[in-house]
């Protein structure tokens, strides 16, 4: 394995695992396509956040990001609650318009935005390796979006870990959450800051859709092999990383696309969990359903 | 009928809550006294839910204002505990009965600090209370609804409150459930505890309860059962001819669904 392809891999593998982690809540919580509406809605702010600076600044355009992100679901709640639009019909208006203005902006601006559309949905995790972090002594400190991403799953882990009750009581009952005190609306906003910040920081290397893709794909499979969040987080996690180093050597052998390969195993993935999951897989539940044939 | 009683337990005071203007309580006013087992009464729609929920501070108030043990929620939330209706969570939730059982402690823990040992055993002690400790590690969704609602009131009992807000725990349940949940009720009440509970059975709530609330929207009746379980209030309450309508559309559907097992529907 050359050095190129390890910082891939890991590349996709740090985003697989922040995705992977956070999905595990949407799911339960029934919103997967949040993960997708934020994921697209970022792009009006990563292009305000460009026209301002007038740089390709790291933090200014992940601060501007994670700011539409959070305006987005904001804006969700909104129209479902005030407007009494359903929640799918929100997430769906919401996210195009902001997806939408975003595009506009940048086929307005596009001499001075070096953005473009398709690097924003399909991202170049090929790339990644060009991109280094180099200090003032000239010293190689590797790929500058690997460390944004560990920074990132540092936060996020941290993040699951300190308030993992917290985040499974408003998942599953917030009800009861907010009689016991816990404010379920800080909870939401919380795990939605967790996730535009997330999507932010792995658009650039993989884009919109792989972000929605590891922020599903991963959860459900790991949702039907176990029936225990703290498993289903670690199996979620580890179905991400296979992903992501399957998809770098499908996509070498088949001289593709690397995000798309990545998907494509995340797909297999979950096809696998489905037929041959041990409790909730077809194999086992027809076994189940088969009368006892014994005389 | 309405009858008030000197330190009151729960006092809601002049309480209107509305949904989109629409008013689903109406000017709600009512005392509990302690150690009580309290049923509230009243046709769908009549409210019943709602006034838990604002009790609980889930719904804001348009007028009046809720004290409990003489204090505001916040001041003793941790001497009350709700049990929301089964149908309101997702139970193919991937939990166990304990992890159920263990939310009951989470309120006392604190930000940061995680549920241990000590949070453990209280969960299999309130597990043992409802006679489930035998499905401690079953994941909630292999359990029945009778076994789910258990599972429910051991959240609250490992929450040790004083003051009990039920909704709907008979709901769905078979009949050895409902006598071994009625039972546990009475032994709480025996040790000084409140409860209070959604109930839709005016067949049952005579011999269940020493305390009545008949509510439909307005509050028709509050106090001791035998006062308030009168064909004239109940009549108020059902309206008029409604009361037969009501109570055979409720022996059929009894009849015909005995275990009505809904999902639940999320928006």
């Amino acid at each position: 394995m050359n050095i190129d392809a390890f910082w891939i891999i890991l590349t996709g593998a740090l985003v697989a695992i922040c995705c992977s982690l956070l999905g595990c809540f949407l799911i339960l919580r029934r919103m997967a396509m949040v993960g997708d509406a934020i994921s697209h809605a970022v792009l009006p702010g990563i292009v305000l956040a460009f026209l301002f600076s007038g740089s390709r600044e790291v933090w200014t355009m992940l601060i501007g990001a994670a700011l539409l992100g959070v305006a987005c679901t904001f804006l969700i709640e909104f129209f479902h609650k005030k407007a009494n639009v359903s929640a799918d019909a929100s997430i769906g208006v919401t996210f195009t318009w902001l997806f939408a203005l975003g595009i506009i902006l940048i086929s307005v601006f596009a001499g001075k935005v070096d953005l473009d559309q398709d690097c924003v949905l399909y991202g170049e995790i090929a790339y990644v390796p060009l991109d280094l972090w180099l200090t003032q002594s000239g010293l190689n400190l590797g790929p500058r979006t690997v460390w944004i991403l560990g920074g990132v799953l540092v936060v996020l882990l941290l993040f699951i870990s300190l308030f993992y009750k917290q985040l499974y009581l408003t998942s599953f009952d917030p009800a009861f959450a907010a009689a016991i005190g816990l404010s379920t609306t800080l909870w939401y906003y919380l795990l939605m800051g967790a996730v535009s910040l997330t999507t932010v920081a792995a658009f650039e290397s993989v884009g919109a859709i792989l972000v929605v893709a590891l922020m599903v794909g991963p959860p459900a499979t790991a949702y039907l092999l176990t029936d225990d969040l703290k498993k289903m987080l670690l199996l979620s996690a580890v179905a991400g990383i296979i992903a992501s180093a399957a998809g770098y050597y499908l996509a070498l052998w088949l001289n593709g696309s690397v995000a798309g390969a990545i998907s494509a195993v995340i797909g297999i993935e979950f096809l696998l969990a489905f037929v041959f999951s041990p409790s909730h897989g077809l194999l086992s539940r027809r076994r189940q359903l088969m009368p006892v044939a014994n005389g | 009928m309405i009858q008030h009683v000197t330190e009151p337990v729960l006092e809601v005071h002049d309480v209107t809550v509305s949904y989109q203007r629409k008013p689903v309580l109406w000017d709600v006013d009512l005392t509990l006294p302690s150690q009580a087992l309290v049923g509230i009464i009243g046709p769908n729609g009549a409210g019943k839910s709602t006034l838990i929920k604002a009790i609980m501070g889930l719904l804001p108030l348009n007028s009046g204002y809720v004290e409990l043990f003489g204090k505001s929620l916040k001041e003793v939330r941790h001497r009350v505990s709700y049990v929301p209706q089964r149908e309101s969570v997702d139970w193919d939730f991937p939990a166990s009965a304990l992890d159920v059982a263990m939310m009951g402690t989470y309120g006392q823990l604190g930000l940061f600090k995680r549920p241990g040992a000590r949070e453990r055993k209280l969960a299999m002690e309130a597990l043992e209370k409802v006679g489930m400790q035998d499905y401690a590690n079953r994941q909630i969704s292999q359990l029945s609804g009778g076994q789910q609602q258990r599972v429910f009131l051991s959240r609250a009992l490992a929450q040790d409150a004083d003051l009990y807000l039920m909704d709907e725990p008979f709901a769905g349940v078979d009949i050895a459930t409902e006598t071994a949940i009625i039972e546990l009720l009475r032994q709480m009440r025996e040790t000084g505890k409140t409860v209070v509970v959604v109930h839709h059975d005016l067949q049952s709530a005579q011999d269940y309860f020493d305390w009545t609330i008949l509510l439909n929207m307005r509050l028709v009746a509050s106090g001791p059962t035998h006062e308030t379980l009168t064909p004239d209030l109940l009549e108020k309450t059902y309206g008029g001819r409604l009361t037969e309508l009501s109570k055979v559309s409720e022996l059929l559907h009894k009849k015909n669904f005995p275990i009505r097992e809904t999902k639940p529907v999320r928006k």
